[in-house]
C-alpha cells in the first residue's frame, strides 16, 4: 500500500482560504500534545497562549508593537518568494537596516536637530537593508551562487559586526561599559500613537506598505512580472521580462523592507542599539509570510496569529513555566502545516494498494 | 606531542561535524532532495543525544538516541515534501525552526550538565608514533565514523547499481519514474540517511566536541555543511577536503583569538561565514555557465500516469 499525489483539476477558493485555518488547527494539536508529554495541562495552556492576550488590552498593545516589523519583513519577503527567490537573510537586512539608519542619529545626538532626522533615519536604514540584500541577489544573478546560502551567511556576519559596533566604537562612553549606544534624542524616535502607550507610528508606514504592495502585486506588470517570473520562467524569458532585473529589484524591495523594520523597531521601540535588537523577526517573517498566502493582506493575518503566540509564549513562560522554545518549536510546525496544507489543497491524496508487500 | 600534531588533531575535530553532516546531505541531494533543515536535525540531536547519554550514562545510547530523533524529523520532512509534495525549501527551514525549538525543549533540564569526552583511540605503540601517530590512530570513534562513510559514500555512487539508481533518481526523476524505479522511495532512504548523518553530527557536538549542551550550540554548523555540498560539486571525497579546510578556518580563528593580534574578536568569529560566502563564490566563478548539482534538485516528484 502506498499513497500517492493526485493534482486537481480545480482548486475551490474556499479550500484555498481555508487551509491555513486548518494547518493553524493542525498546528496547536501537535503543540498540545508536546504540551502534554511535558506533564502539563494543554488546555490551561490554550488559555494562556490564545484566550489571555486577546481579551487583555496591554497584550493586544504588545501584539501590535510585534506585528510592525513581522509584517514590513514578511511582506517584503512575499516580493521574493513570489519571484520563486529564497531570501532567507531578512534577519541580516533587518540589523543592516538598524546599523546604517543608526548613524545619523547617533552622530548628532543631542543637538536636537528635530523631525527631519527621523525620516533620514528611516529612509536611509532602508537603504542599508536594500544594499545589504543586493549582496546575495547580485552573486545569485552574476555567478549563480545560491542566494539561500549567501543570504544566511550574510546574517551571521551582519550581526556580528551590530556586536563588534556597540561594543567598540560606538558604545557609550558613559554607559558603565554596558554594550551599547546612547539613547537617541527624542527627535528622531518615531512618535507614540496613543498618550501613556507603546505603540509607536510604525504601525502607519507597515499599514501603507501593505497597502501599496497589495495594488504593486495584484494589478501592475511589474507584480504579474514577478509571478511569471516564479512560476513560468521560461515563459517569462519569451514574454521579455529581464529575470536578473527582477531578481534585483525584489531582493531590493525585500531586503529594503526588512531594514525598514530594523530602523523601525530602534526608533520605535528600543531607542538605542544593543548586541540584541530582534526576536528573530527574519526567520518568524518567513512563517508570516507562507502563512499569509503570500499576500500582503494574508501576511497581514499571518502576523497577528504568530504575535499572538508570541505574546502568549511570554505569558506561559511566566505563569506556567513553559520554555519559550516550545513558541518556536510551534512556529515551526506552523510553518510545516501551512505548507503541507497548501499542498493538499492543490492535489488530493489517494491509497494505491500495490502486490509486493515493501511498503 | 609536536605543534604539528596538535594543530592537525584540532583541524579534524573541527571538522568532522561538518563532514558527517554533509556526507549525508550530499546523498541526499544525489537523490534530487534538498533538505535544508540539517541545522535543525543538527541541534535536535546533539540535544537529545546528550540527555539520553546522561540519564543512561551509555554514550553508544545517546548515540543511537541522537540518530534517531534527527531521523525522526528527517522522515516528517520526507512525509510533507515527498508524500505531499510540499515545497522542499520552505519545509527545510520549517524542519530548522522546529529542530532548534526542539533541542530548547529538549536540553533545558541539562544546561550546565557536563559529562567526560568520549576518549580517542589508543592503540600500543601505534598512537604514540611520532610525527602523525595520534592523527592517524589516536582518534575518536566518530571520526573513524565519518572517514569510514566518506569511503563508502565514494563507493557507493560510483561502483554500485544502487547509487547509480540513488545518481539517475536526483539526475533526472522523469526519465527515473519511467523506466521504472520507486523515486519517492530511494528518496524516503535518503532523507533518512541524511538525518541519521545529521543527528551523528550533533552527538558528536554535544558529546566529543563541546562536550555539553547549550541552547544554539550548533551554531550555523548546519548551514555551513549545506554549503559544503555546494563547495564539494556534490562529490564526497572534495567534501572531506572541504571540511577539512573550514575546519582549518576554525581553528585559525581559535589561534588568532589566543595571539591577540588586536584584531576585533568579531571579525575573527566570522571568518567561518565569511570563508563559506568566498567558498560558495569562487566554487561559482570555477564554473561559469553549468552548474554541478544533480538536474531534479529540489523539485517536487508527482508521478503523472
Amino acid at each position: 500500500m502506498r499513497l500517492e499525489l493526485v493534482p486537481r483539476a480545480s482548486v475551490s477558493p474556499i479550500v484555498r482560504a481555508l487551509s491555513p485555518l486548518i494547518a493553524i488547527m493542525l498546528a496547536g494539536l501537535m503543540a498540545a500534545l508536546v504540551i502534554a508529554l511535558m506533564g502539563r495541562s494543554p488546555v490551561a495552556a490554550f488559555d494562556i497562549y490564545i484566550r489571555e492576550p486577546l481579551g487583555d488590552s496591554w497584550a493586544l498593545q504588545e501584539m501590535g508593537i510585534k506585528m510592525i516589523p513581522l509584517t514590513l519583513i514578511a511582506t517584503g519577503l512575499v516580493y521574493c518568494f513570489r519571484a520563486n527567490l529564497w531570501n532567507i537573510g531578512a534577519e541580516g537586512q533587518y540589523t543592516m537596516g538598524a546599523i546604517v539608519g543608526s548613524i545619523l542619529p547617533l552622530a548628532t545626538q543631542g543637538m536636537e536637530l528635530g523631525r527631519w532626522l527621523l525620516v533620514i533615519a528611516l529612509v536611509t536604514g532602508a537603504i542599508g537593508g536594500a544594499l545589504y540584500a543586493l549582496i546575495p541577489s547580485y552573486l545569485r544573478v552574476r555567478l549563480g551562487v545560491s542566494e539561500i546560502l549567501s543570504s544566511l551567511m550574510l546574517v551571521y556576519i551582519a550581526q556580528l559586526i551590530l556586536d563588534y559596533l556597540v561594543r567598540g566604537p560606538w558604545r557609550d562612553p558613559k554607559g558603565f561599559n554596558f554594550p551599547q549606544t546612547v539613547m537617541f534624542d527624542k527627535g528622531s524616535m518615531l512618535p507614540i500613537l496613543f498618550e501613556d502607550g507603546r505603540l509607536h507610528a510604525g504601525l502607519i508606514l507597515a499599514i501603507i506598505v501593505v497597502v501599496a504592495s497589495t495594488i504593486v502585486l495584484g494589478w501592475s506588470l511589474f507584480g504579474y512580472a514577478i509571478k511569471v517570473i516564479g512560476s513560468a520562467p521560461k515563459a517569462a524569458g519569451f514574454s521579455g521580462f529581464s529575470a536578473s532585473a527582477i531578481s534585483l529589484t525584489v531582493f531590493a524591495i525585500s531586503g529594503g523592507l526588512a531594514g525598514l523594520a530594523g530602523i523601525v523597531e530602534v526608533t520605535g521601540q528600543i531607542g538605542q542599539l544593543k548586541p540584541s535588537i530582534s526576536a528573530g523577526y527574519g526567520f518568524t517573517a518567513i512563517t508570516v509570510a507562507f502563512l499569509g498566502r503570500l499576500h500582503p493582506l494574508g501576511v497581514v493575518f499571518g502576523a497577528f496569529v504568530v504575535s499572538l503566540t508570541a505574546i502568549g509564549g511570554e505569558n506561559a513562560q511566566i505563569m506556567m513555566k513553559l520554555p519559550l522554545d516550545l513558541t518556536t518549536c510551534f512556529q515551526g510546525l506552523l510553518l510545516l502545516s501551512v505548507l503541507a496544507a497548501d499542498a493538499l489543497a492543490s492535489s488530493s491524496i489517494r491509497v494505491v494498494r500495490t502486490p509486493n508487500k515493501e511498503a | 606531542m609536536d605543534m604539528t600534531q596538535a594543530v592537525l588533531l584540532t583541524i579534524i575535530t573541527a571538522a568532522t561535524p561538518l563532514l558527517l553532516a554533509a556526507i549525508g546531505e550530499l546523498i541526499v541531494e544525489r537523490a534530487g532532495v534538498l533538505n535544508l533543515g540539517l541545522e535543525g536535525m543538527m541541534a535536535t540531536g546533539a540535544a537529545c543525544g546528550f540527555a539520553a547519554a546522561t540519564v543512561s550514562g551509555s554514550t553508544g545510547l545517546g548515540v543511537i538516541v541522537a540518530m534517531l530523533s534527527a531521523m525522526l524529523l528527517a522522515s516528517l520532512f520526507a512525509f510533507v515534501t515527498l508524500t505531499l509534495g510540499a515545497n522542499q525549501v520552505a519545509s527545510g527551514l520549517a524542519l530548522t525552526i522546529v529542530g532548534l525549538g526542539l533541542s530548547g525543549l529538549i536540553g533545558a533540564g541539562f544546561v550546565g550538565t557536563s559529562r567526560t569526552a568520549v576518549p580517542g583511540l589508543s592503540m600500543e605503540g601505534l598512537s604514540d608514533l611520532p610525527g602523525f601517530g595520534k592523527v592517524i590512530f589516536g582518534q575518536d570513534p566518530f571520526v573513524y565514523a565519518a572517514w569510514a562513510l566518506t569511503l563508502l559514500s565514494i563507493v557507493f555512487l560510483r561502483w554500485t547499481r544502487a547509487g547509480l539508481v540513488l545518481r539517475s533518481v536526483g539526475e533526472n526523476q522523469a526519465s527515473a519514474h519511467a523506466i521504472g524505479l520507486p523515486v519517492l522511495k530511494i528518496r524516503y532512504w535518503a532523507v533518512l540517511f541524511g538525518g541519521a548523518c545529521a543527528g551523528l553530527a550533533g552527538a558528536y557536538l554535544s558529546l566529543v566536541y563541546t562536550p555539553f549542551w547549550s541552547p544554539g550550540m550548533t551554531a550555523g554548523r548546519g548551514w555551513i555543511a549545506l554549503a559544503l555540498v555546494v563547495f564539494a560539486s556534490w562529490f564526497p571525497f572534495r567534501l572531506l577536503l572541504g571540511a577539512l579546510l573550514f575546519g582549518g578556518a576554525t581553528v585559525l580563528q581559535l589561534h588568532a583569538q589566543a595571539a591577540s593580534l588586536g584584531l576585533p574578536s568579531q571579525l575573527l568569529s566570522a571568518l567561518p561565514y565569511l570563508a563559506t560566502l568566498l567558498a560558495l563564490v569562487l566554487m561559482s566563478l570555477g564554473r561559469r555557465g553549468g552548474s554541478a548539482a544533480p538536474g531534479s534538485l529540489g523539485q517536487s516528484f508527482v508521478p503523472d500516469r
